[in-house]
């Protein structure tokens, strides 16, 4: 914790992380003797994010989109709808935006302000794309960011950058990599990395994935 | 407000660092903070917007060199403390000296999956749509006291809008405790040039979630 946060910064309480720990504990025992907080439903819900949501639930759309047109075409009209009907793959409320990479526009997602991003199909957001680097220069110089990511497009390619200013969310859909005809949804899925749903990296080369 | 959360375009950073294998919570403490938001969202102790807006006010220099959660944490306290659901004490010594306010529900294990899908913020429209796609318009030269959603960067800025996304609840009144007041809400872009100058990326275009108030037509 940062040290003008404490009226004691001058006495020395062990490390900064247990001092945080120390500071968590008092705010949940201080909520639960309150009656706000239930202590068990806090351990389930982070159960759940470190276990039941993650990129994989957005592989799964990705790699419907690319073997199913018409579910592609119902993504990119209303994601939330789309989603909606692979009802195993995550509970996803409204707002859900797909924005499709082509030949001539790569997108990048970014929240400028805070931290946006679309948890229900990619989970939490890693800590670079909530840090102060991604969030500064994702708007301005986002090829600079892709090199930062060791990715390199064509200059003729357009850039488009979604700001998530509001509680709409975006899912990028990149493009399907070349020599993957035939394969399935599940193979598919294993192509797709959490960046390229992002727009900061890309698929996985076919080769990569036996 | 104008404050250092607002960070598109600023420059000196640095390089964006990623880590390989991340786990999704560093430290257990992580996980509690993310959960007890999300409990007292759910109690509607207060609502997201005041979550953001209670981050924006703290100092730069703490917002700067906390890390994430930290700042979450710090938010929390916040809302706890003004709203009166718990006193500064009480949150130094660790335990209720007072019971508890009442609140509107209470997230338990049952309620789990109703809890994790995230609310609709489509609200019943005031008035017709101003704008459409294609609609030319200008972002509004605004520097408001309090929580906004137009970032810096794109403020005066002439964009087109590109997509109606609905009527929505208005974070601006919000954050404030002035209700919903549901505003159109558009996809509005910009191009590089536009908000960068000369020297930008020329196939650079950038787009915001735009709030109606946000525009005038161009």
């Amino acid at each position: 914790m940062v040290a003008h946060d404490h009226g004691d910064e001058h006495h020395q309480h062990g490390s900064e992380l247990s001092e945080t720990q120390l500071r968590v504990r008092a705010l949940e025992t201080v909520l639960s003797e309150k009656g706000y907080i239930d202590p068990t439903a806090l351990d389930a819900i982070v159960d759940y994010y470190e276990t039941k949501v993650g990129p994989r639930n957005g592989a799964k759309v990705v790699a419907r989109a690319w073997r199913d047109p018409a579910f592609k075409e119902t993504l990119l009209a209303d994601a939330t709808k789309a989603v909606g009907t692979l009802g195993h793959v995550s509970r996803v409320g409204g707002h859900l935006v797909a924005v499709e990479n082509t030949p001539k526009r790569h997108n990048m997602v970014v929240c400028t302000l805070c931290s946006c991003y679309p948890w229900e199909i990619l989970g939490l957001p890693p800590v670079w794309y909530k840090s102060a680097p991604y969030r500064s220069r994702a708007v301005k110089d986002p090829r600079g960011v892709l090199a930062d990511f060791g990715v390199t497009l064509p200059t003729e390619i357009e850039i488009r950058v979604w700001d998530s200013t509001a509680e709409t969310r975006f899912l990028v859909l990149p493009m399907r990599p070349e020599g993957t005809d035939g394969w399935s949804e599940q193979k598919l899925a294993e192509l797709v990395t959490r960046d390229s749903m992002i727009g900061t990296g890309l698929p996985k080369n076919p080769s990569e994935v036996r | 407000m104008d404050s250092v959360h607002d960070m598109g375009g600023m420059d000196g950073f640095g390089k964006i660092e990623v880590e390989k294998n991340e786990p999704v919570f560093h430290a257990a403490w992580e996980g509690h903070v993310l959960a007890i938001q999300l409990a007292m969202l759910y109690a509607r102790a207060w609502r997201v917007d005041h979550l953001r807006f209670a981050q924006e006010q703290l100092p730069p220099l703490t917002y700067l060199s906390a890390s994430y959660y930290q700042r979450w944490l710090l938010g929390t306290e916040k809302n706890i403390i003004e709203r009166g659901l718990a006193t500064a004490e009480e949150l130094k010594a660790g335990h209720a000296t007072t019971p508890g306010k009442m609140l509107r529900r209470k997230l338990t294990v049952s309620v789990l999956q109703d809890a994790l899908t995230r609310p609709s913020y489509f609200r019943q429209q005031q008035a017709p749509a101003l704008f459409k796609p294609g609609d030319r318009v200008r972002t509004r030269n605004i520097h408001p006291k309090a929580h906004t959603r137009l970032p810096r960067y794109a403020r005066g800025k002439l964009g087109v809008v590109e997509r109606c996304q609905g009527c929505h609840v208005y974070p601006d009144s919000v954050a404030v405790d002035q209700g919903d007041n549901p505003q159109w809400l558009y996809t509005v872009v910009f191009t590089g040039n536009e908000l960068w100058g000369p020297d930008a990326d020329p196939t650079l275009q950038v787009s915001i979630e735009a709030f109606e108030p946000y525009l005038e037509l161009a």
